[in-house]
């Protein structure tokens, strides 16, 4: 079954004092995959790619960026102008963050309709939970450098909210800042963090990945792999088809990047940071806005700051909030279908973030608030309990088999 | 799965068009939809537009703003010879130095200079302005959320006299589509401002449309050698996911082919 290492001489001199053939081939070839995967469990992959793009676009780009309140914006329009390409990588750049964050948001979405976070895979899922931790305060960081109006206001708003934490506070956010206000040593910090991040992030996947790979992938059906009869091998299978969706990933992030190259961006972030003159909305990255509504719409400011944080926490305990049995949403009939009320109430968080908190818009803001956390510390400990699951199938292949068996019977049911 | 998110998007839309109805937005006019020659896939600038853009600006907008982005030897991207960028230079001093003397000195420009400010700094922009300080006009149209159509808009949209009823602080002019409608700067354009080089007549219409064009080049000056490569990336990438597709499902018909012997 395993893939035989190359009799090459040097691949067995190296294999034979560090075995990095049969590893990677044991990894990225043999790798038992459930081979009733569907398109969603491509993203995972796409991820890596968008990972892998911004450290390269964010490395080029650092060459020719100066991290300096009074040069930050001039050198960013000199790369626009000057260098070589240079607005290809930036807005490849700026325009991969969000792309990523589609990847990755679809990717959690995933995992919550497939039931991917449950036992066996409580840590694979943490070590996601961390990774999209990483990718928020790495965006936020970023977004920081061009010090345009936004830039600068964003992280004032941002760094403030540290402030509210009791006792504390106003001492730390003069840490974080260091200084009295957002300036020229926290654009410093923020440009340093802004390239280790990535590179924590690297670390991450990789535990990410061992833990997947110790306990293998879930599926469509949420069962457990049961005989070699149920997995096909990472290559060639899963590899063509991750190129196949990873091609169609660039052709849409490339679209925005020769197209729409600022849509997705604040056009007031091309003002040059002015730390004298607020703008009229202070907006975070549409990444970001769903937290945001959640943040404004307690009307305490620390209250706020922790639901904003009890937001993504929450995360870490769901596999204990969830009490169903049953993995896949597919054998869950109401679950199946409180996951897209879920999703729309995400969405419709997102789009009051983007809305001026007044009005009928913090009213809508406070409802999808409660009914955000009420769907992990309700829905999902009581749903477990009184949901009349379906029956599940008794193995991966057999599903298949029954599958084409119908499709050949012509029945439609 | 389909019924799903169907009801998905049903209920979002119905949830936005219910809101939007109990919560009009506020009444700041949104600026008429203009069909910039530079829009498009396959837009492009109109450099005949730009050269006489550059005239307004440089006749007009220069006394008060700057453009700090611009060196004179860009002007060669909108057609200038080398020649006539040499001229237009030569025509503004920079101050260079300091000499071997220690002293700061002035020197007629090259083009390798950028363009001149009209003020030595913030301080002297506002005093000269009344208070106000004219923006540096290279990302003006960027940095707008409406980009040209609003430049153009503010442009054109000046009011002799504000409407009833409407207080006009003291050096404070009206303009239909400044946020709040004060604005410091008075109607810079008008009829006749430019003698056009190349004869067009000049309205205030082509005058502004003219300007702006000019400005969204200053603004985003490779606009058309990004959008010229997209279409080459994006021919390519759509070429080369066709034929992934086909792998793929070469690839995986292996797996079927495995179930039906058995």
């Amino acid at each position: 079954m395993s893939t035989p290492v190359p009799q090459n001489k040097v691949v067995q001199w190296i294999e034979y004092r560090l075995p990095v053939f049969s590893w990677a081939i044991a990894h990225g070839v043999d790798y038992p995959a459930p081979r009733n995967l569907n398109y969603w469990w491509t993203f995972g992959s796409m991820a890596m790619i968008m990972l892998v793009a911004q450290i390269v676009t964010g490395v080029l780009l650092s060459m020719h960026y100066t991290a300096h309140v009074d040069h930050a914006f001039d050198s960013v329009e000199h790369i626009m102008r000057d260098v070589e390409w240079g607005w290809l990588l930036r807005y490849a750049h700026a325009n991969g963050a969000s792309m990523f964050f589609v990847v990755v948001y679809v990717h959690i979405f995933r995992a919550l309709y497939y039931g991917s976070y449950k036992a066996p895979r409580e840590i694979l899922w943490w070590f996601g939970i961390m990774l999209l931790l990483l990718m928020m305060a790495t965006a936020f960081l970023g977004y920081v450098l061009p010090w345009g109006q936004m830039s600068f206001w964003g992280a004032t708003v941002i760094t403030n909210l540290f402030s509210a934490i009791p006792w504390i506070g106003g001492d730390l956010v003069v840490w974080l800042w260091g200084g009295f206000s957002v300036d020229n040593p926290t654009l410093n910090r923020f440009f340093s963090l802004h390239y280790l991040l990535p590179f924590v992030m690297c670390g991450m996947v990789f535990l990410h990945l061992w833990a997947l790979h110790h306990r293998k992938s879930n599926n469509p059906l949420g069962i457990d792999i049961k005989s070699p009869k149920d997995t096909m091998p990472f290559s060639p299978y899963c590899t063509t088809k991750d190129l196949f969706t990873g091609t169609v990933m660039l052709f849409v992030l490339f679209v925005f990047v020769f197209y729409l190259p600022n849509t997705l961006g604040e056009a007031v972030n091309y003002e040059k940071a002015n730390p004298l003159q607020t703008p009229a909305h202070i907006v975070p990255e549409w990444y970001f806005l769903p937290f945001y509504a959640i943040l404004r719409s307690v009307p305490d400011k620390l209250g706020g700051v922790i639901a904003m944080a009890a937001a993504i926490l929450i995360l870490f305990v769901l596999p204990w909030l969830d009490t169903s049995k049953v993995r896949s949403a597919r054998f869950r009939p109401i679950y199946k279908q409180l996951f897209w009320v879920f999703l729309a109430d995400c969405v419709v968080l997102g789009w009051i973030g983007a809305m001026p908190a007044e009005g009928v818009y913090i009213v809508i803001g406070r409802i999808c608030t409660i009914y955000y956390f009420a769907h992990f510390i309700l829905i999902m400990p009581l749903l477990g309990r009184f949901e009349k699951t379906l029956p599940l199938p008794e193995s991966i292949h057999q599903s298949i088999l029954d599958k084409s068996l119908k499709s050949k019977t012509g029945n439609i049911s | 799965m389909l019924k799903y998110v169907i009801s998905f998007f049903a209920s979002i839309t119905l949830v936005f068009f219910i809101t939007n109805k109990l919560y009009a937005a506020g009444d700041a006019p949104k600026p008429p939809n203009i069909d910039w020659h530079q829009e498009g896939i396959f837009g492009t600038y109109d450099k005949a537009a730009l050269i006489r853009g550059f005239q307004v600006f440089q006749e007009v907008c220069a006394s008060c703003h700057s453009l700090n982005f611009i060196a004179f030897r860009n002007l060669l991207e909108i057609g200038f010879s080398p020649e006539e960028v040499k001229l237009i230079a030569a025509e503004y001093e920079v101050e260079d130095g300091p000499d071997d003397e220690g002293e700061m000195f002035m020197r007629s420009a090259r083009p390798s200079d950028y363009w001149p400010a009209p003020f030595a700094n913030d301080k002297a922009a506002r005093a000269a302005n009344g208070g106000a300080m004219p923006p540096d006009l290279s990302l003006i149209t960027k940095s707008k959320v409406a980009g040209s159509d609003y430049l153009y808009a503010l442009l054109t949209g000046y009011r002799d006299e504000p409407p009833e009823g409407f207080e006009l602080s003291d050096g404070m002019y009206y303009n239909d589509y400044y946020p709040g409608h004060q604005i410091a700067m008075p109607q810079p354009i008008y009829e006749e401002s430019v003698e056009y080089i190349d004869g067009t007549e000049a309205t205030i219409e082509q005058l502004s449309k003219d300007v702006t064009q000019f400005l969204a080049w200053t603004a985003e000056p490779k606009l058309e050698e990004r959008k010229r490569t997209g279409l080459k990336v994006l021919i390519f990438l759509a070429i080369f996911a066709a034929l992934a597709f086909v792998i793929y499902k070469r690839t995986w018909k292996r797996l079927k082919i495995k179930d039906t012997e058995e």
